[in-house]
């Protein structure tokens, strides 16, 4: 599922599964947020490792909201510009919290697989 | 869940794209305005900042699509896409669009009307729980099969069996009802108390009949119809435990039959009222020996065969026969399936319909795949040509695949019309002659399964064709240019066509010799002349005036005369025993004069009885052979006097003159009676199967004869009336005015003139006919479509070949000829063929019989007159079908047809 997108330097490019999860956590963490301020949250947390473009962005928040996971209105940015602003609901929040459960699982057991072999 | 929930708010989507479309390019624009805002912050020029956010955004426009995609259904719109091609595609060429739809919703509507009707009559002909179980059970004696059960042995039946977890009998009565309002006739049924809970038959309302309630000399009871009920009553359910008044007597209401109870078998018919059988007020219901009319119906229990319920019978009977040898020897209790006695012979005549719309639908389908086979060789250059600009075979397949769809779905939709047209036209050609008529409906099933047959046909001949030229190089196709024609598609148009042609020709040579049956039939002589009769009956309540012989006979005299006051009336007569042609028979039983009395009712001559008055022969016409008929003075007092037909003077007096003989009558009780003259034999049993029925002996005795007593009954007097008039299809409303006036509590009804008795004895036959005739008909139009189709087609291919042709000379009549030639070439071998499948066929079709008679009555089954017709009309349309294209082959211009090229 890697983005098919050129890659722009030599940063990684986000994949779609977990990008979701990152939307998630942005907004529980953040707030009702609009869609280049959460763009930006996720380049900064990952220490500018990640980029994000609209190709890749907006889709999985379309989907989100479709799926019931975040919900949109318009509103003014800080600056005073005209944006749309997406929010976590309940749906989304139960969602996040049963991916985050099974991805720490997930990353538990491949950590297992690639830490040095406690036995024999 | 949530995935539905994306796929229905995509859905939505799809209705309200430019609002989306504008939201997200507004989004994206914000977007990109914050991010040039923070680069311009740090510090970059405004042109470099603006460039560096795009590179890092990536392309706007695909990021818009990709958001699209996502916000609705892309397959979702390319089938839109497909659709409105394919509309376009077939309105370009309506002729072949409108065909294609015309037979397949002639395909599918007439196979579904029918297999509805089958549904119902064939498959769920008893609407009862475990209907499997629900056997009929008569006593079989030497002259009837189906004869009655007398109560006695009823009883003993009862008991003694070990097969069925119930039996009961009914009768089927008719009383006159008073006290609430004008009097009025009601028609019901005497049950034994077992009667509806073995059916599983549940009240509406209060219950049924308690297990001992059925005996002589209960308290009397009676339950209501439903449909009575609220006709007469409002449906009101205070009239539980109120009495209403049947011939007189009161019976208290117990309960309410549900209206869904709908069973009719042999000469049972859920009716108005229902009381239990010990309620019969006859003397004769505790004679073992007595024929009342009593039937049975029981349910074996689980796991009890046919075989093993019969085999149990037999030996009750055989018992029984040992303790009452009198009246029960060679008496044995014939059962059979519910079901054969619902359905009875239309199961077989069904399956003859069934075949003939089967062959329809081949026929519509072999007429589709012959359209669409010529419509692909058609367009194999336009399909070349898509390919050569680079269309994708996934894109064509998919494309001709909506096309056949298209023309499915359109053909499936009309003909669910036409079925449920077509099932209800044809219930209604058959009134009384289909069990459940009320319930046929539309099977949903069986519309899917045409509807899926159709479809695979439009896939198999739509779809094959067109990947066969994907698959080949475009560049052949296109240098053949939609000219050359493959031999083998060829081939199987020819083939198809041929097959239509033979299965047409079976359809009607079937139709022919039924309808030459049932016109041979609707012309045989009865014996009387049913034109100017009227039937119908007349009863009224006891009453101190008429329950002495004086009296009845004194009132029955003044119903004639008062009948023959209403201007119209030419003759009138009473008659008892049998009445022709109506299903209603009754016996004499008799010995001649130099025989000893037999002993037993069984071994004595039986003839068939009609208890009549001396207009008789006028009300009639039936002709007198030699001697008399009766005449007034025929009186009690007076020497008793029989007259009989040709066929008991022949089997009984073989060529001695009968005049004067003398035989011994049972009726009156042991009566010597001189036979004074012959008449006419008259059909009794129905057109077509007099030789069916084992009684043919016939023999008249005057009413004025009769012991008066007889005339006498507890329950009030009922008589049957015949009666001549030049109006007998509006006279009864005048009648009954004059009966009226002459009693108020008298009531006449049920009539019916002898003309409609005998159309009624014919509807089952008339019902098949039809059918068959309109499949016949839609047979004969489908495969003239079909032929005239592959006509034009090859003119359509051939037009260059026959330019050049004219072009060297060939005239037009030459051109003309040759189209025909082929025309007729492939409707001969299609005759051909199909004549000889018909020949089989036929004979088939005459071992199907309708009330014991063939349906193929009166003519051979290889009848030369119905072949020559059926292959004369077929040529003529044949040639008619081939004559149109060859005209238009005739009528090119070599020129123009030429430069086209």
């Amino acid at each position: 599922m890697v983005n098919q997108e050129e890659n722009m330097g030599d940063k990684a490019d986000v994949w779609q599964g977990t990008l979701a999860i990152m939307v998630l956590k942005t907004l529980e963490t953040m707030g009702p947020q609009h869609g280049y301020g959460i763009a930006r949250r996720i380049e900064q947390i990952s220490g500018n490792l990640l980029s994000l473009n609209y190709g890749t962005l907006y889709p999985a928040l379309l989907k989100l909201e479709q799926e019931g996971a975040i919900a949109s209105e318009w509103g003014t940015s800080d600056n005073n510009r005209k944006a749309k602003f997406y929010r976590l609901t309940r749906v989304g929040r139960r969602q996040l919290e049963r991916e985050a459960r099974s991805w720490e699982e997930a990353t538990a057991i491949v950590a297992r697989f690639l830490s040095p072999a406690k036995e024999g | 869940m949530r995935s539905l929930r994306a796929l229905w708010i995509r859905f939505r989507g799809l209705f309200a794209t430019s609002r989306a479309t504008s939201e997200i390019s507004a989004e994206l624009e914000s977007h990109l305005q914050m991010h040039i805002d923070d680069n311009l912050r740090s510090g970059m020029q405004a042109e470099e900042a603006r460039r560096q956010a795009l590179i890092q955004l990536g392309g706007l426009e695909q990021t818009r699509q990709t958001v699209r995609e996502r916000s609705t259904l892309p397959w979702f719109e390319y089938l839109v896409q497909d659709l409105r091609f394919a509309v376009r595609q077939l309105r370009k060429t309506p002729a072949f669009t409108a065909v294609v739809i015309a037979t397949l919703a002639l395909g599918i509507g007439v196979n579904t009307a029918l297999f509805s009707i089958v549904n119902t009559v064939l498959l769920h002909p008893i609407a009862l729980p475990h209907p499997g179980e629900l056997v009929s059970v008569d006593a079989s004696k030497p002259n009837f099969e189906h004869g009655s059960i007398s109560y006695p042995n009823f009883r003993d039946w009862q008991q003694q069996n070990h097969s069925f977890s119930g039996l009961a009998v009914y009768r089927h009565i008719g009383f006159v009802m008073t006290g609430r309002g004008e009097s009025q006739r009601v028609r019901g049924n005497y049950v034994s108390s077992s009667f509806l809970p073995l059916l599983g038959v549940k009240p509406v309302l209060g219950r049924l009949f308690a297990p001992d309630e059925d005996e002589i000399g209960r308290a009397p009871i009676v339950m209501l119809g439903a449909g009575f009920w609220a006709r007469k009553f409002g449906s009101d359910p205070g009239i539980l435990g109120h009495s209403i008044t049947l011939d007189g007597s009161d019976y208290t209401v117990i309960g309410i039959i549900p209206a869904s109870f709908d069973l009719a078998f042999g000469d049972f018919l859920a009716e108005d009222v229902y009381l239990p059988i010990g309620q019969w007020p006859t003397q004769a219901l505790k004679l073992r020996g007595a024929g009342l009319g009593i039937h049975g119906v029981a349910r074996l229990k689980p796991g009890v065969t046919l075989a093993q319920a019969r085999a149990d019978m037999n030996a009750v009977s055989a018992h029984l026969a040992a303790t009452y040898p009198a009246d029960d020897h060679d008496l044995r209790a014939n059962i059979m399936p519910l079901r054969d006695m619902v359905v009875g012979d239309l199961q077989s005549v069904l399956f003859v319909l069934l075949a003939a719309v089967a062959f329809v639908l081949l026929i519509a389908c072999a007429n589709v795949a012959n359209l669409l086979l010529a419509r692909s060789t058609v367009r194999a250059q336009e399909f070349g040509v898509r390919l050569a600009l680079g269309a994708s075979r996934h894109r064509i397949v998919r494309q001709v695949l909506t096309e056949s769809t298209l023309l499915a779905l359109a053909g499936g939709t009309l003909g669910l019309g036409l079925a449920a047209w077509g099932t209800r036209a044809a219930v209604s050609l058959a009134p009384g002659a289909l069990p459940r008529a009320a319930q046929i409906h539309l099977s949903p099933v069986v519309l899917g399964l045409t509807f899926l047959i159709s479809f695979a046909v439009g896939i198999l001949f739509g779809l094959f064709p067109a990947l066969a030229i994907t698959l080949r190089a475009p560049q052949n196709t296109l240098r053949e240019g939609g000219r050359t024609v493959h031999g083998s598609r060829h081939r199987t148009q020819d083939s198809l066509v041929v097959f239509e042609v033979a299965a047409a020709v079976v359809l009607l040579a079937g139709a022919g010799l039924m309808i030459r049956s049932l016109a041979g039939l609707s012309h045989t002589d009865p014996g009387f002349e049913p034109k100017g009769v009227l039937w119908f009956s007349v009863a009224t309540p006891n009453s101190p005036a008429i329950d002495n012989p004086v009296g009845a006979r004194a009132y029955l005299r003044q119903v004639d005369q008062q009948i023959r006051t209403v201007p119209g009336v030419s003759a009138v007569s009473q008659i008892g025993g049998g009445i022709p042609l109506t299903g209603d028979d009754d016996e004499e039983l008799f010995w001649l004069q130099n025989e000893p009395k037999p002993a037993a009712e069984n071994d004595m001559h039986w003839a068939l009885l009609y208890l009549v008055e001396p207009d008789y022969m006028k009300v009639m016409h039936i002709s007198l052979v030699r001697g008399r008929f009766f005449t007034d003075s025929d009186r009690e007092d007076a020497p008793h006097v029989v007259v009989i037909d040709e066929d008991l003077a022949h089997q009984f007096f073989g060529n001695a003159n009968p005049i004067g003989q003398v035989v011994n009558l049972t009726n009156p009780d042991d009566t010597q009676a001189t036979v004074v003259g012959v008449v006419h034999h008259v059909l009794h049993w129905g057109l077509d199967n007099e030789a069916g029925s084992p009684l043919h002996a016939q023999i008249y005795l005057p009413i004025g004869q009769l012991n008066g007593w007889q005339l006498v009954s507890t329950t009030g007097i009922f008589s049957d009336i015949l009666v001549r008039s030049d109006r007998p299809a509006t006279i009864f409303p005048d009648i009954q005015r004059a009966l009226r006036r002459m009693n108020g509590t008298q009531v006449a009804w049920r009539p019916k003139t002898m003309d409609q008795v005998i159309a009624d004895t014919l509807a089952a036959r008339r019902f098949s006919v039809m059918l068959l005739a309109a499949f016949a008909a839609l047979a004969l139009l489908l495969a003239s479509v079909g032929l005239y189709g592959v006509i034009s087609y090859l003119v359509g291919q051939r037009t260059r070949e026959m330019a050049i042709r004219m072009a060297l000379g060939a005239n037009r009549g030459n051109v003309l000829l040759w189209v025909l030639k082929r025309g007729v070439a492939l409707a001969g071998i299609g005759i051909v063929a199909g004549s000889l499948a018909a020949l089989l066929v036929t004979r088939l079709m005459a071992s199907v019989s309708l009330e014991k008679s063939s349906i193929i009555y009166g003519v051979p089954p290889w009848d030369p007159l119905t072949m020559a017709t059926v292959i004369v009309v077929l040529m003529g349309v044949a040639l008619l079908a081939c004559y149109v294209p060859a005209r238009r082959a005739a009528s090119v211009d070599p020129m123009r047809a030429l430069r086209a090229e």
